[in-house]
């Protein structure tokens, strides 16, 4: 896939190269601001935990 | 064969993507968060130095200072909390409610405990590591370290006690009266949990201060509260 990636980009070498380079900033970009940010909240260290034996509302939050 | 190679070649280059895209993820949660996260914490600090007014100056007092401390909406900044010994610019923003969010914008008021200052457990929650880390050293804190809470109101004093390593369902270290649920309390306590060790939530570090005094803003706040105390690396 990454040799078909290289073959789809137009023009010399260096043009391909540095057409790559910002694909993969974008991908960097993408990941950095929405995907990463959306995730994370799913992850398993990040979740809060306990929901009981409070004599209140809210959680003891895991904090990592 | 040559299907075959195809095969497997296309099945390396998926394992190196998704291997790229988790060193990727580490990246961004170990130092991007913290690197953002900083700022904007650095951002809060400064607008509520801003709208509690300079230290120092007797302004218009309100009917009482305090009950404006006794309901803050869910997310919302109301206090900055100092260290020294995190260092004299060591400034984070305290905020209502302990979800995953407020836990991303500082350090996270369990709602339903005491107010700072107040009698019953003021407990605080922070992270250990990513999102700024406000307590990431909060295994370097002895007992008669200075912990100042600053309000609208007040500079609110403590004094590190103790600390325990509890398991995340110990929830009795932030009962008004630490790990005596039911007790009614007859103090004012400070209570900070973060993640223990680092880098892990198998375990909550706890650190528990006494309350000693509550400095009105309008006198400002003694600098022997602020000298770094001794012993302190980094």
């Amino acid at each position: 896939m990454y040799g078909a990636l290289w073959r789809l980009m137009p023009g010399p070498w260096p043009v391909k190269l540095l057409l790559c380079l910002v694909l993969v900033f974008l991908v960097v970009v993408v990941c950095f601001l929405w995907l990463f940010p959306a995730i994370a909240p799913y992850m398993p260290f990040n979740g809060n935990s306990v929901h009981s034996g409070l004599p209140f509302p809210g959680p003891v939050t895991s904090a990592i | 064969m040559k299907w075959l190679r195809w095969g497997f070649r296309t099945v390396g280059e998926v394992l190196i993507t998704v291997s790229l895209f988790l060193f990727l993820f580490i990246a961004w949660q170990l130092w991007w968060t913290d690197v953002t996260a900083s700022r904007a914490q650095a951002v809060t600090v400064h607008a509520l130095e801003k709208g509690f007014g300079p230290a120092g100056t007797p302004r218009p007092r309100a009917a009482d200072p305090q009950a404006t401390l006794t309901k803050v909406p869910f997310g919302q900044a109301f206090a900055i909390m100092r260290i020294p010994r995190f260092g004299t610019d060591y400034a984070v923003p305290v905020l209502q409610g302990t979800d995953s969010d407020t836990l991303t914008q500082g350090i996270a008021h369990y709602s339903g405990t005491a107010f700072p200052g107040h009698v019953g457990n003021f407990a605080v929650a922070g992270h250990r590591t990513t999102y700024g880390k406000p307590f990431a050293n909060i295994d370097l804190l002895q007992s008669g370290d200075t912990i100042v809470v600053e309000t609208k109101a007040n500079y609110v004093v403590y004094t590190v006690d103790h600390h325990v390593i509890v398991t995340p369902d110990q929830v009795a270290v932030v009962a008004p009266v630490p790990q005596h649920p039911g007790v009614q309390p007859t103090q004012a306590w400070l209570t900070m949990t973060s993640c223990h060790p680092r880098f892990s939530a198998t375990q909550r570090y706890v650190v528990f201060a006494k309350l000693v005094r509550s400095i009105p803003r309008a006198s400002g706040l003694p600098a022997s509260y602020m000298a770094v105390p001794a012993g302190t690396v980094g």
